[in-house]
C-alpha cells in the first residue's frame, strides 16, 4: 500500500529559510551570489526560493548524473540531461539548493560537478527537508526543517506547482 | 556485389536483459527508443565539452583498449578522447607493431590484454563482423565497441551523424536524406540507413552509378537515383562519401575525374537541395573528387561539427555500454 500525505507548509517554510539565507549571506560579507538548483526538485526550489529571495537572473539547474558515486553498482541514471549553468562559478559564491538531505552523496556529486565549471568562492547549501541517515560529513547551512522517517518511509518533493512534500509508506527498504 | 547481411539473433547480444546497451556492433536492430537515448546522452556530453574541466569521473579506474586492425586518424583519436574525457585509462593497441604479427591468434591477444583488466575494446578490423567475434569472445562484463567492420557497419558515425542533422533540423520525421557516392564500400551509408529508418526519416535516397550500388539496396527501403541533381532536389540533408578506392577490385569506375564530372558535390549542384540544406562527410574527403572545396569549406558545410559531436557522441555509447555491463552482472550476482 501506497499513501501520500502532505507533510508541511512548504510555502512557509520557503518564506524562512529565505530569511535564513539573507542572514547567513549578510554574515558572511557575501554581497553576490547565483542560485544553482540540483535536478529536479532542487531545480523547483531553487526557483521558488529565488522568487522569495527577489533574486535577479537565472537559477543554475546541476544533473549530477555523470558524477554519482554508484556508477560501479547501478550503472548511468537513464534520461541524464544537460546541466545548465547561466553563469561563471569561477570566484563565484554560490547558494546550492536541494530537496531532501540524506546520505549527503548528492551533495558530495554536486559539489564536485560544480568545481568543474570552475573553482568557485564559496558554497552555501541550503535543503528543503534533512531526514538524517547521514553517510558523509555534509550539514546544510540553511535548513527548512527536519524529519523523522519510520523505516520502509520515503519522503519526496511533488511539483514544480505547487510544491508539496510528501511521504510514501511502505516502500520496501 | 552484395552488402553482408547480420540476422536479428546477433543484433541481440548488444543489449542486456533489461534491453540496455551492453556492446555497440550495428545498429541494425537497435530500437528507435534506445537511439534517442544516445542522442540525448550525448547532449549531455557536448554540455560536457564547454565546460572549463572537460572531464567526468564516470569511468574512473576502468581500462578503455582501442584496437586498430585498420588505419584510421578521426575515429581512433575522438574514441581516445572520449575515454579520457570519461576519466577511463586508454590503452592504443597499433596491430602493425603488436604481437599479431609475430603469429598471436587474435583470441590469445584478447586473453592477454583481458588479464591486464581491460573492461571495453574499442574495435576497427577490415573484416565485417569481428568486433562481434571479439564479443561473443569477451568474457561477461567486458564491453566491445565497433568502430567500423569492412563494409558492415560504423554504428558511431551513423550516431554521431544523427545528432549532427537532429541539431540542425530538430528532428527527422519531415526530413529527406540523399546520401551520395561509393554507397557500396561504405559502412557509414549502411549504417545511416538503419539509423534514419529507426528514426522515422520521411525519404532516405542513395545517389551513385550502379557499379558503387549494393545488390537490392532498395530493400532497405530507400529510393535509388542514378544522377545528382535529381537525387538532390528538395533534399535537407546531403552526406557525400569518401570514393574508397583501397577498397575496389577491379574496374568500378572509369576515373576519379569521370566520377567527380558525375557525382561530385559543387556549389553549382548544391542548388538542386534546399537552400537551408546541410552538407556532411565522414572524412577523410577526397577534395575534388566526391566533393568541392567550396562546399567542403561553405556556409552549409557542417563537417567540422560532426567530428566534434563524435566525442560526445562516443562518450554516450561508452558509459551506456559499461553501464548495461554493470548491470547485467549485478542481476547475475543477484540470481
Amino acid at each position: 500500500m501506497m499513501t501520500e500525505d502532505p507533510l508541511v507548509d512548504v510555502g512557509s517554510l520557503l518564506q524562512s529559510m529565505a530569511q535564513k539565507v539573507t542572514s547567513l549571506m549578510q554574515a558572511r560579507n557575501i554581497g553576490h551570489y547565483e542560485i544553482v538548483g540540483i535536478r529536479s526538485g532542487g531545480v523547483w526550489l531553487a526557483k521558488a526560493l529565488g522568487a522569495e529571495l527577489g533574486h535577479r537572473g537565472a537559477v543554475g539547474e546541476l544533473d549530477i548524473s555523470f558524477y554519482r558515486d554508484d556508477f560501479t553498482r547501478i550503472g548511468l541514471h537513464p534520461r541524464v540531461r544537460p546541466s545548465a549553468l547561466p553563469f561563471a562559478t569561477e570566484d563565484q559564491n554560490l547558494l546550492l539548493v536541494d530537496d531532501v538531505l540524506m546520505s549527503g552523496r548528492t551533495i558530495r556529486a554536486a559539489m564536485n560537478e560544480l568545481f568543474d565549471f570552475g573553482r568557485p568562492a564559496s558554497i552555501t547549501l541550503a535543503v528543503l527537508a534533512d531526514i538524517g541517515q547521514r553517510e558523509l560529513p555534509i550539514q546544510p547551512d540553511v535548513l527548512g526543517c527536519t524529519l523523522h522517517l519510520k523505516p520502509g518511509q520515503r519522503v519526496k518533493l511533488l511539483g514544480p506547482e505547487p510544491l508539496n512534500l510528501v511521504v510514501k509508506q511502505g516502500v520496501p527498504t | 556485389m552484395i552488402w553482408p547481411t547480420e540476422n536479428k539473433p546477433r543484433a541481440a547480444i548488444q543489449l542486456n536483459h533489461e534491453g540496455q546497451l551492453r556492446h555497440f556492433l550495428s545498429i541494425e536492430g537497435l530500437k528507435r527508443e534506445l537511439l534517442i537515448e544516445i542522442l540525448d546522452t550525448a547532449e549531455s556530453f557536448i554540455e560536457v565539452g564547454s565546460r572549463s574541466i572537460r572531464k567526468v569521473p564516470l569511468l574512473r579506474g576502468k581500462t578503455v583498449a582501442n584496437l586498430f586492425f585498420e588505419a584510421s586518424t578521426r575515429t581512433r583519436s575522438t574514441f581516445e578522447l572520449a575515454a579520457k574525457r570519461l576519466s577511463a585509462d586508454v590503452l592504443n593497441i597499433n596491430i602493425n607493431t603488436s604481437a599479431t604479427t609475430k603469429g598471436e591468434s587474435l583470441s590469445d591477444m584478447l586473453r592477454n590484454l583481458e588479464a591486464m583488466a581491460v573492461d571495453m575494446f574499442v574495435v576497427r578490423h577490415v573484416q565485417s563482423g569481428s568486433p562481434h567475434f571479439i564479443a561473443t569472445a569477451v568474457t561477461p562484463g567486458v564491453s566491445v565497441i565497433n568502430a567500423g567492420d569492412g563494409r558492415h557497419e560504423h554504428p558511431t558515425q551513423a550516431m554521431l551523424d544523427m545528432l549532427t542533422i537532429r541539431q540542425h533540423k530538430g528532428g527527422f520525421e519531415n526530413l529527406t536524406v540523399a546520401i551520395v557516392g561509393d554507397i557500396l564500400h561504405s559502412r557509414v551509408a549502411r549504417s545511416e540507413i538503419h539509423a534514419l529508418k529507426a528514426l522515422g526519416a520521411a525519404e532516405i535516397r542513395v545517389i551513385a552509378p550502379d557499379t558503387l550500388l549494393p545488390v537490392d539496396v532498395e530493400s532497405m527501403g530507400v529510393k535509388v537515383f542514378s544522377t545528382l541533381d535529381e537525387g538532390l532536389r528538395d533534399a535537407d540533408v546531403v552526406v557525400t562519401l569518401r570514393l574508397q578506392k583501397e577498397r575496389m577490385e577491379g574496374a568500378l569506375l572509369p576515373s576519379e575525374h569521370e566520377f567527380y564530372r558525375l557525382y561530385g558535390l559543387s556549389a553549382e549542384r548544391m542548388r538542386s537541395a534546399k537552400p537551408d540544406a546541410i552538407v556532411m562527410h565522414p572524412g577523410p574527403m577526397n577534395r575534388g573528387v566526391e566533393i568541392d572545396s567550396a562546399v567542403a569549406d561553405g556556409a552549409q558545410s557542417v563537417i567540422l561539427q560532426q567530428v566534434t559531436n563524435g566525442i560526445a557522441v562516443r562518450m554516450a555509447v561508452m558509459s551506456m555500454a559499461m553501464s548495461g555491463q554493470i548491470n547485467a552482472l549485478a542481476a547475475r550476482g543477484g540470481q
